[in-house]
C-alpha cells in the first residue's frame, strides 16, 4: 500500500516536473508560453476552440445584419397571416363526428380558406429564400473584403471556416424555426384554448426539424455557389434561378413528359399501365427537394395520410379509416427525409471540396 | 552565425504550364529584416502562400521555424504573422473587435487579448480609433491595424506582403519605422515583400531580387552591387567649367578629353552627353583622372565616381530577368 502511494507520489512529481519543463522546451524567445489549443468545447479559462469562435462570430453577424432582420420580418408577417386565416377557419374544420378532431391542434398549421396559404406552405415557399439569403455570400464576400486570407493565416484548419459558416447559419435557422413554431403553438393555445396532445407536440417538433433540413439544403446550395462564384450577386442569382427552376419549370416539364407518355383516349390503357405512369410521375417529381418536403410535411401534419403513392383498392380494402400513429407516419416519410439529407450532404461535400482546393489569394 | 528561421529548398510552383516559382532556394536568419524585391507577378505572393501552407508547392520544401509548412500549416501559422496585400477587416466591427477576433482564433484568453489589443492599437497609433468601425478607417489606418493584427498572436516571424501600397509617404515612413523598431526591440524576423525598392533599401538588412519566379541575387545591397557589376567598368562623371574668356569652349570634346587622359592606364571609353563626360575605366582611376584634368588647365566643376544603388541593381536585374525569361 505504501509502495503504491509512493509511486503515485512520484508519478505526480514527475507530472509536475514535466509540466514545469514544458515551457522550457519551447523554442520561443518571448515570455509568453505556448498556447495549447483548447478542447473541442473550450477549456475552463473561457477559451473557446477556434471553430466555435468562428461559429459565434457568424451567428452574431447574421443576427446583426439587415438582411436577417428583413427576412425575419417577412417570415413573422406570413406567420401571423397564416395564423389568422387558420384561426378564422378552424371552426369550419371542426366537425363533431370527425375522427380527425383528435388532431385538432395540427390544423393550426394546415388549415386555410384558400385566400392565404397555410403555415407549412409558407415555409416551403420561404424556406429556400431564407437558405439562399443566408449563404450566398458566405465565402465570396470574405474574399472580396480581403478578410479570407487574413483569417486563414491564423492557426486554424481551412475547413473550420466553411464548416463554421454552415453551422452558424444552421444554428440561426434552427433557433428561428423553433421559436416561430412554438410561438404559433402558444398563440393557438391561447386563442382556441385546447392544449396539444403529446403526439401532436412531437409531430410539430418533427415538422420543424424537417423544415430545418429543408432550409439546410438551400443553405448548402447557396454556400456552394458562394465558393464557385466571385460575385455575391451572381451566387444569389444562381441560387434563385435554381429555386425558380425547381418550383416553376420542373413541374411543367414533368407534366409535359407525362402528357407525351399518356395513352390517348381512344386506346384502352390497362390499370397496370396507368399505375406505372403515375409511379413514373411521382418518381420524377421526387427529385425536387420541395416535393420531398411537402410530401413529408403533409404526412406529418395530417395523420390521416397513409401513403404518398397511389393505392389500389385491394390495398385499401378492409382498412379502418383513422389516423396513423406517429411512428408509422415517420416510417412513411423516412425516404423523403433521407433524400433531403442526402441532397444537403451532397451540396455540402461539393462546396467543401471546391473550397479546400481553392487557392486563397488576397482579393 | 545566427539560426535559420525560414528555409526554402528547391521550391517550385507550377500552374499548369506556367511556372510561378522556379527552383527557389532561400534561407532567412532569425532576427533579420529580409526584403523580397520583385516586380508585380514575380511570384512573391505565391512564395509567401507556400510558406504559410495556404498553397502546396509542386516540388521542394518549405520549413518555417523548423516546421514543414506543407504538412503542418497550423503550427507554422501559430508562429507566423501574415499581413496580406490589401488587407481587409470586418467593416461593421471596430478595430478592437477585429483584433479580439484574431486573438480568439489564436486561443488567447479574452482578458490577456483585450490588454494586448489595446496596447498594440496604441503602439501602431490607433489609440483614438479603438472603437471606430473599420469601415471608416483610411487606407493607412487599415494597414496599421493590419500590423497590430499580425502582432497580436505574438509571432516569431512576420511576413508583410506589399504593406505600403496605397499609403501616403508620411504613413509609409511611420510604418517602416515601426517595423524596424519591432524587429530591433522584439527580435522579430521580418520578411518584407515589395516592389518598391526604396522602401526595401530603407529597412532591410538583406535583399533578395526575385524575377519571373527565380531568385536572381541575394545579399545586402553592397554585395548585390558587387555581384552584379563585377564585370562592369568603373564610371566617373565629370563636368568642366565653361570658361568663355579662355576661348577653349569648343575644345571640350571627346577627342580633347581622350588626349588629356591618354597617360592614364585602363581608360576604356569616353562619352559626352549634356556637357557631362562619362569616363569608363577598368580600374578605379578617379584620382588620376581628376589630376589629369586639373593639370590640363581647365577648371573641374564636378567629378563623381558612380555608386550603384538599388535602382541600378533593380533595373539591371529586371532587364536581365526579362532577357532570360
Amino acid at each position: 500500500m505504501k509502495f503504491i502511494t509512493n509511486t503515485l507520489k512520484e508519478a505526480k512529481i514527475m507530472d509536475n516536473q514535466m509540466a514545469q519543463n514544458l515551457p522550457l522546451t519551447e523554442p520561443r524567445s518571448n515570455s509568453n508560453t505556448m498556447r495549447i489549443v483548447p478542447q473541442w468545447f473550450g477549456n475552463e479559462n473561457g477559451v473557446k476552440h477556434p471553430f466555435w469562435v468562428i461559429v459565434q462570430k457568424e451567428i452574431s453577424d447574421h443576427v446583426r445584419s439587415w438582411r436577417f432582420i428583413i427576412l425575419i420580418a417577412i417570415i413573422a408577417l406570413t406567420c401571423i397571416g397564416s395564423m389568422y386565416t387558420a384561426l378564422a377557419n378552424i371552426g369550419h374544420a371542426m366537425k363533431a363526428s370527425d375522427v380527425q378532431n383528435s388532431f385538432f391542434f395540427l390544423k393550426l398549421f394546415t388549415v386555410s380558406d384558400g385566400t392565404m396559404p397555410s403555415f407549412f406552405v409558407f415555409i416551403s415557399f420561404l424556406g429556400p429564400l431564407l437558405g439562399i439569403s443566408l449563404g450566398f455570400d458566405a465565402i465570396n464576400s470574405e474574399h472580396n473584403r480581403g478578410t479570407l486570407s487574413r483569417v486563414l493565416a491564423q492557426p486554424i484548419h481551412r475547413d473550420y471556416l466553411i464548416n463554421a459558416k454552415f453551422t452558424g447559419a444552421l444554428f440561426v435557422i434552427s433557433v428561428m424555426f423553433f421559436a416561430l413554431g412554438f410561438l404559433v403553438m402558444g398563440l393557438g393555445l391561447i386563442t382556441i384554448g385546447i392544449p396539444p396532445t403529446a403526439e401532436e407536440f412531437w409531430r410539430i417538433v418533427f415538422f420543424i426539424l424537417l423544415s430545418i433540413f429543408y432550409v439546410a439544403f438551400w443553405l448548402n446550395l447557396s454556400i456552394l455557389f458562394s465558393v464557385r462564384f466571385r460575385q455575391p450577386a451572381t451566387a444569389a442569382l444562381a441560387g434563385i434561378a435554381i429555386w425558380l427552376f425547381l418550383t416553376v419549370f420542373y413541374p411543367l416539364i414533368v407534366s409535359l413528359i407525362m402528357k407525351a407518355l399518356a395513352p390517348s383516349q381512344m386506346e384502352m390503357a390497362s390499370p397496370l399501365q396507368m399505375l406505372h405512369l403515375d409511379e413514373l410521375r411521382i418518381t420524377l417529381m421526387r427529385i425536387l427537394p420541395n416535393q420531398l418536403f411537402s410530401d413529408a410535411t403533409t404526412t406529418l401534419l395530417m395523420p390521416t395520410v397513409r401513403s404518398l403513392g397511389p393505392l389500389t383498392m385491394e390495398q385499401v380494402y378492409g382498412t379502418i379509416p383513422g389516423p396513423l400513429p406517429l411512428g408509422q407516419s415517420l416510417l412513411i416519410v423516412w425516404p423523403q427525409v433521407t433524400g433531403l439529407v442526402a441532397a444537403t450532404i451532397t451540396c455540402f461535400v461539393l462546396s467543401y471540396v471546391s473550397f479546400m482546393k481553392k487557392e486563397i489569394r488576397s482579393r | 552565425m545566427s539560426d535559420t528561421i525560414i528555409e526554402l529548398v528547391n521550391l517550385t510552383k507550377m500552374y499548369e504550364s506556367f511556372t510561378a516559382v522556379n527552383h527557389l532556394n532561400l534561407t532567412i536568419r532569425k532576427g533579420e529584416i529580409f526584403g523580397l524585391l520583385g516586380p508585380n507577378g514575380a511570384g512573391k505572393s505565391t512564395t509567401i502562400l507556400m510558406m504559410l501552407g495556404l498553397t502546396d508547392p509542386t516540388t521542394g520544401s518549405v520549413h518555417v521555424c523548423g516546421i514543414n509548412s506543407t504538412s503542418n500549416p497550423v503550427e507554422v501559422k501559430r508562429r507566423v504573422g501574415y499581413l496580406p496585400e490589401d488587407v481587409g477587416f470586418y467593416d461593421n466591427r471596430s478595430g478592437f473587435e477585429n483584433l479580439m477576433y484574431t486573438a480568439r482564433l489564436n486561443s488567447i484568453p479574452d482578458k490577456e487579448a483585450a490588454q494586448r489589443a489595446e496596447q498594440l492599437l496604441i503602439k501602431v497609433g490607433l489609440g483614438d480609433a479603438l472603437k471606430k468601425k473599420t469601415g471608416k478607417y483610411s487606407r493607412g489606418m487599415r494597414q496599421r491595424l493590419g500590423l497590430a493584427d499580425v502582432l497580436i498572436k505574438n509571432p516569431e516571424v512576420i511576413i508583410l506582403d506589399e504593406p505600403t501600397s496605397g499609403v501616403d509617404p508620411k504613413g509609409v515612413r511611420e510604418f517602416l519605422e515601426l517595423i524596424v523598431e519591432l524587429s530591433r526591440d522584439e527580435g522579430l524576423t521580418v520578411l518584407f515583400a515589395s516592389h518598391n525598392l526604396h522602401q526595401v533599401q530603407q529597412v532591410c538588412d538583406r535583399v533578395g531580387i526575385f524575377v519571373n519566379g527565380r531568385l536572381l541575387g541575394e545579399g545586402n545591397i553592397h554585395t548585390l552591387a558587387q555581384q552584379l557589376f563585377k564585370d562592369h567598368p568603373y564610371v566617373v562623371e565629370a563636368t568642366l567649367a565653361q570658361n568663355a574668356s579662355d576661348g577653349k569652349v569648343s575644345n571640350y570634346t571627346v577627342d580633347w578629353m581622350k588626349h588629356v587622359l591618354q597617360p592614364i592606364e585602363g581608360i576604356k571609353t569616353i562619352s559626352l552627353n549634356n556637357d557631362v563626360f562619362q569616363i569608363e575605366s577598368s580600374r578605379n582611376a578617379t584620382a588620376e583622372i581628376a589630376k589629369a584634368i586639373v593639370e590640363s588647365g581647365v577648371t573641374l566643376n564636378y567629378l563623381n565616381k558612380k555608386e550603384y544603388g538599388l535602382d541600378e541593381i533593380y533595373y539591371q536585374y529586371f532587364e536581365g530577368g526579362e532577357n532570360h525569361g
